[in-house]
């Protein structure tokens, strides 16, 4: 973009900024990009969904009268001879930390102009993400073939099912929209959109390195979900 | 700072956060795999995960560089969803009361 979006001019520090942010004209979030604190917008009203997810797991959970199935048996895997609890997921986690690493990285280099390395960290931060729906796929067949159903299973309380399915059925759907368009940046990137102003197929307008950190936004965000999802569904 | 060009910040910082994320992860995986039980489970839990949302959000999502404005419009509002919480929760306990007094009891 021939005109930055986060031009420099004399900001007030600390409270006092805050005060004049929000009283000045024309905008509030001053030296962000438009795409940046829209999309900041976008995960906070995606913060309250997956509030109200957990939140309805707690009520059922915390209501219910018959047990609630022990996470750390049923996510169990059977390796070498034994059961090793919660496995998977560890591994699952792991996976996503990693992705958010690269990602990260990404932002970094893209910021640097180094658009081989920052094609290669996007890819690898897909790669990543792509494996985790994969696990995810397994971990969601392995427990439908063990009977667990959105309205019962064998071991406890028929609410474990739908707060399962529900829960991890919409991030793992995150996950999926993100690797796609982590592909779609990786290309742009690649091609070298953002340095020569190519305009977007969709949106006609030139993008620049600035897509890459609202693209990580996303990203991270669906990385942080996990991390909630895994204290609460999980290991609690 | 955020400089005419976005955020730019060594790598170190991403790589030591990784890492710590990392350590973070598996701590909170050995909680579960030492059979830690009661109150100190729990805290533990929610110790891990805070640490690991508050890093996640402070350091790769560069929030900690931003300007208040922008910090404190994404992250007050979450705060009040442990309204919700309180609310859930009394009704949850409610509900738990109900079924095992009319449900078990009273059949």
């Amino acid at each position: 973009m021939a005109k930055s979006a986060t031009k420099s001019v004399a900001l007030a520090p600390g409270m006092e900024g805050f005060v004049s942010d929000w009283s000045s004209d024309q905008r509030v979030f001053k030296n962000v990009p438009w795409g940046k604190a829209m999309m900041w917008l976008f995960l906070l009203s995606d913060t309250f969904i997956f509030s109200c997810f957990l939140l309805s797991y707690m009520s059922v959970r915390s209501s219910t009268l018959e047990p609630w199935p022990n996470a750390s048996k049923v996510f169990a895997l059977h390796i070498g001879g034994q059961d090793v609890p919660l496995i998977l997921i560890a591994i699952m986690t792991f996976v996503l930390i990693s992705s958010s690493g690269t990602m990260a990285m990404a932002v970094n280099f893209g910021y640097r102009r180094n658009r081989k390395v920052t094609t290669y960290l996007i890819l690898a931060t897909a790669l990543f993400g792509a494996m985790f729906v994969g696990m995810q796929a397994f971990e969601w067949t392995k427990l439908i073939s063990e009977g667990v159903r959105p309205w019962g299973n064998p071991w406890g309380a028929p609410q474990f099912g739908s707060t399962f399915f529900m829960i991890t059925g919409f991030h793992g759907f995150h996950v999926s929209i993100g690797v796609i368009f982590l592909l779609i940046v990786a290309r742009k990137v690649w091609r070298g959109d953002y340095d020569t102003g190519r305009r977007g197929y969709f949106t006609t307008m030139k993008g620049n390195y600035e897509i890459v950190e609202t693209m990580g936004l996303y990203w991270h965000f669906v990385d942080l979900v996990w991390v909630f999802i895994f204290a609460f569904f999980y290991l609690w | 700072m955020a400089t005419a060009e976005g955020q730019q910040h060594p790598i170190g910082v991403y790589l030591w956060i990784w890492g710590l994320l990392f350590v973070l992860s598996l701590f909170s995986y050995l909680v579960d795999y030492f059979h830690l039980e009661g109150m100190l489970r729990w805290s533990l839990i929610l110790l891990f995960m805070m640490l690991k949302a508050g890093f996640i959000v402070a350091i790769f999502m560069h929030m900690k560089w931003e300007r208040l404005a922008l910090i404190y419009a994404i992250l007050l509002p979450p705060v009040l969803v442990m309204v919700f919480v309180a609310l859930m929760v009394l009704e949850s306990d409610y509900t738990h009361w109900a079924r095992e007094t009319y449900f078990v009891f009273g059949a």
